[in-house]
Formats: structure tokens, sequence, C-alpha cells
């Protein structure tokens, strides 16, 4: 679906196929995401975080955000929350593929690729079918 | 320890006053607290105080006068206020220091509070993706609560209608229109389920608190109130704050229980003990979870609650007496100490139209802000 599209930022998700959440590990077995950027990465390897998760909030954008957003200038109000991926992490994500009525608190949500703008792509997730 | 007493409290209205910096709005503040305590500005033994985005206190000295006194800047966030006060009760109660200040002002333009990543360590594309707004933070954690505990919408617009009720009583308040359930219910969508009249807004005040030792009140003779505890605590881990792209996926305490239980137990007494309460209310959500956070009721029964108008001025708990943070807005570094100015007023029984009935004797504030920062404060006559 996004494979012209370049991703939003390097590193967020594996270039594998099907992709991944790219998060970090410490030592102590504990997950974050994003991978921390700078110094702060030294501490973690690498992890890559499973694509299937429970709705665990949600709200919708009802307005175009002020900068930084970068979204294209004709806005349309899109789907957000956060996505519990058990045992790793709980993820802020663009939820797409929904309407606001559709969204339960714990439905299974799917990751996927989603166009951003014209030129790039970013992450989200999605009720799984 | 020994005990330390409020025994001036002075506030400049909040809102919008286009002619008069934050700073000067501070300096007003102080002066009104200053008179209110019938003190000189001389007789002041030590300062603590600060804003978010006008600047630092201590230049104040210029209009106040150049009379020598320890002056601290606090730049803490929404904790600015509750970090002055924290600090000039114990600058007091240490035994070193008689009389002093704690003040807060600040001065946001419409539509302030822009997040710049960076800033907070966080990648650049949770900006560009329109991920890293406060309103959504506020929007998602609400979801997630009212989801839980079956808090409905209705409830939200009866924290919004009490909140605009309570602020055409006050002075110092900025919206001092009442607002109808239904036009609430039907004003702009901002995050769902947050509307726009359920959120405060940046704007600019200034609150200033004369704290004295025991010997002074004593030789003042002056109306005091006690200062029984102040606490303010950061977040633990697993808590869910504002700009947070991935949350710990255990659970944890929240800032603002941590304050409340530090507070009660300072105090010597329970919620249930508590005659008046300002709770941080940065949209009508907030209010709702606050209640709960602090201890004042059990998840879930603020539907009851609002239902039966158990918060309003006459209610068992009135909470956000003033009209709260919706019906001032939130000059972040003031706001705080204006949960405290109002407790002092109610307790000295000094609140006329908005006056919660039956002399009042035990009042609690709750500042909360990013990122994760609670402050608690409890007064008792």
């Amino acid at each position: 679906m996004s494979a012209n599209l370049k991703p939003i930022a390097e590193g967020l998700w594996t270039d594998t196929n099907p992709p991944k959440l790219i998060g970090g590990r410490a030592a102590d077995g504990k997950i974050v995401f994003p991978f921390p950027e700078g110094s702060a990465g030294d501490q973690y390897e690498r992890y890559a975080l499973a694509r299937e998760g429970t709705l665990w909030s949600w709200t919708r954008q009802e307005f175009r955000p002020k900068p930084p957003y970068d979204g294209p200038e004709e806005f349309t109000p899109f789907l957000l929350g956060y996505i519990k991926i058990p045992g790793e992490a709980i993820v802020e994500s663009w939820i797409v593929d929904a309407e606001l009525e559709d969204l339960k608190l714990d439905m299974p949500m799917e990751f996927v690729l989603t166009p951003f703008d014209d030129t790039r792509s970013t992450f989200a997730f999605r009720p799984k079918s | 320890m020994s005990n330390v007493y409020i025994i001036g409290a002075g506030i400049h209205p909040f809102g919008r006053t286009p002619e008069r910096s934050g700073r000067d709005q501070g300096a007003f503040a102080v002066r009104e607290a200053l008179a209110d305590a019938n003190l000189e500005w001389s007789d002041v033994d030590c300062a603590f105080g600060g804003s978010q985005a006008s600047g630092n206190a201590d230049i104040m000295v210029n209009d106040l006068g150049l009379t020598g006194l320890q002056f601290t800047n606090v730049k803490n966030g929404c904790a600015t206020g509750g970090s002055a006060l924290s600090s000039a009760r114990a600058a007091i109660a240490s035994g070193e220091h008689e009389i002093a200040l704690a003040v807060g002002f600040d001065k946001h333009p419409r539509g302030a509070f822009n997040a710049d990543p960076a800033a907070y360590g966080l990648p650049q594309w949770y900006g560009e993706t329109g991920m890293m707004l406060t309103t959504q933070f506020f929007a998602l954690k609400l979801q997630r609560y009212m989801q839980l505990h079956g808090i409905t919408e209705t409830t939200l617009g009866r924290v919004a209608e009490k909140s605009f009720r309570n602020g055409e009583r006050a002075d110092h308040a900025w919206r001092k229109t009442p607002i109808d359930l239904d036009t609430i219910m039907n004003s702009t969508m901002i995050n769902h389920p947050l509307r726009k009249y359920m959120f405060c807004s940046p704007a600019e005040g200034g609150v200033a608190l004369i704290l004295a030792s025991e010997k002074k009140v004593r030789e003042l003779g002056a109306d005091a109130i006690k200062v029984a505890a102040v606490a303010v605590r950061t977040r633990p881990p697993g808590s869910f704050e504002v700009f947070a792209p991935g949350l710990d996926v255990n659970e944890g305490e929240k800032p603002t229980t941590l304050a409340s239980k530090a507070a009660f137990e300072t105090a010597g007494i329970g919620p249930e003990d508590v005659s008046v309460a300002q709770l941080q209310d940065t949209e009508s959500g907030a209010e709702i979870m606050h209640m709960a956070e602090n201890g004042f009721c059990k998840d879930g029964e603020q539907e009851q609650w609002l239902a039966e108008g158990r918060t309003e001025i006459t209610g068992r708990l009135p909470v956000n007496t003033d009209g709260g943070c919706i019906a001032c807005g939130e000059p972040i570094g003031a706001s705080g100490l204006r949960q405290v100015y109002e407790n002092t007023v109610q307790l000295r029984g000094r609140g006329g139209a908005r006056q919660v009935p039956g002399n009042p004797k035990t009042a609690y504030s709750h500042v909360y802000g990013a990122p994760g920062i609670s402050g608690v404060a409890i007064l008792e006559v």
C-alpha cells in the first residue's frame, strides 16, 4: 500500500515484511517505545514490537494542529489512540480504517503502514478484521 | 517544625490585561497581599516566586523596593506556585525567617502552549504526525477513565456548567457569564469527548501570599490561616503523562495520589475532614478524575456526585468555588496559588456570594501539570 512512500522517520519501523515498530529493550527486560534518541539509547537494544494489541484509549483530532504538525494543508480529522501490546508497551498511534463510533475499549488492533502525505508514510493501527 | 500561617492574600484579576505585563500583575498581587496583612514590603524577610513565560520574579524588587531581601526565583512549570509556597513555608518552619512571600504570575497569549518535540526530548515525527497536543492527552486519559468507570459526557458538561456559575460570583474570575448545559454539550468538539466549553484557556494573572511564623501572628494579631501541609511530587514509574509516545505496559501510581497521601499524612487528617476543595480542572474531565485521585470519592462515584450537586458551593464537598481554571483561565505560574488564595478567602469567611456555608474549617488545593507534577496544600482555620 505505501510501497512508494518514504517513511516519516528512519528507524521507526523495520524494513522487514511485514514491518514492525522498533522499540528498545533494557537489560532488565523493560521495553520502551520509541527507541530512545542519543546517548539515552546506549542502555537499550533494538526490539521489534509485536504487530497486534488491544485498544487502550482513543480520541479524534478535530482541527489542524499547529506546527510542528506537518500534514497536508487540507485537513481531515483523524483518529488516534493508545494500543496495548501485551507484555511489551502501550504505543500512541494513528488509528485508521475505523470510525469513532466503532472504537471500543480492549478491541483487537493490528499494525499497518498508512500514507501521511503525498510522499511519506507513517504507522497506524486498525481494528483487526 | 513550627507552625506556619498565611496572614495576607492578594490577587490580580485573571483573564486579559493588555496594559500590564505578567510581572506587573505579580507585583500588583504582592501589594494587595501586603495591604491585606497590614504590612510594608520592608517587613518581608524572604521571597520565592516565578512564572513560566513572564520572566524572573526577583526583578519586581525594582518596583516594590530595594530592601535587600533574599529573593529566590522558582521555575517549576505548573508547580511553580506550589514550589514557591512549599519553599516559603519551609523558610519559616525552619526558624530562619519570620515573614515570607510566595508569588506566581504569568501572561500567555491566546492559543499558547505550542510544543516543540526537541525541548521534551522527543522525536520530530511525534510532533509532525499531530500526536503531540496537550488536549489529546486530556482526552485520552479521560476516554479510558470514562469507559472503565461509567462516566457520561453529561457529567463532563455539569462540571463546566458549575465552573461558569461559580465564576460569575468571583471577582477575580475571567469567565463570568453562566453557560447552560445544552450550550456546553453542543459546543465545538476539540478532542472527543472534550468540547470547547469544557476546557480552560491560557490566560494572565498574579497571586501573592504572605506567610508568617506563629510568633509574628501573635505580635500582629493577624487574621491567620494555618498551612497544615504542602506536598509537591513528581511522577512515579508507569504514570500516564502528557507527551508520551509510549507508556509502560505496567500501569503505575500517579503524582497526584502521591502528593495527596503525603499532604494528608502531614496534616494528620483524611479526605472526609475537608470542607472545601480546589482541584486542577484543566478540563472538566480532570476535575472528575482528580476527585478520585485525591481520595474524595471512589472511581465512578463522580457520576452520582455531579447529578446530586454534591460539589456545588452548597453541596457536601464544594469543588472549585471560584470556577477553577475553567472560569479563571490558566496563567501557569499563578494558577496553583490562586487555589490557595481562594481557600484562604473561604476559610476567612470572605467569599461573599460564593462563600461556602457553615464556617468551613479545612480547605484542600491540588494543582497538576506537565510533565507530571502535582502539588497539594491543606489549610486549616
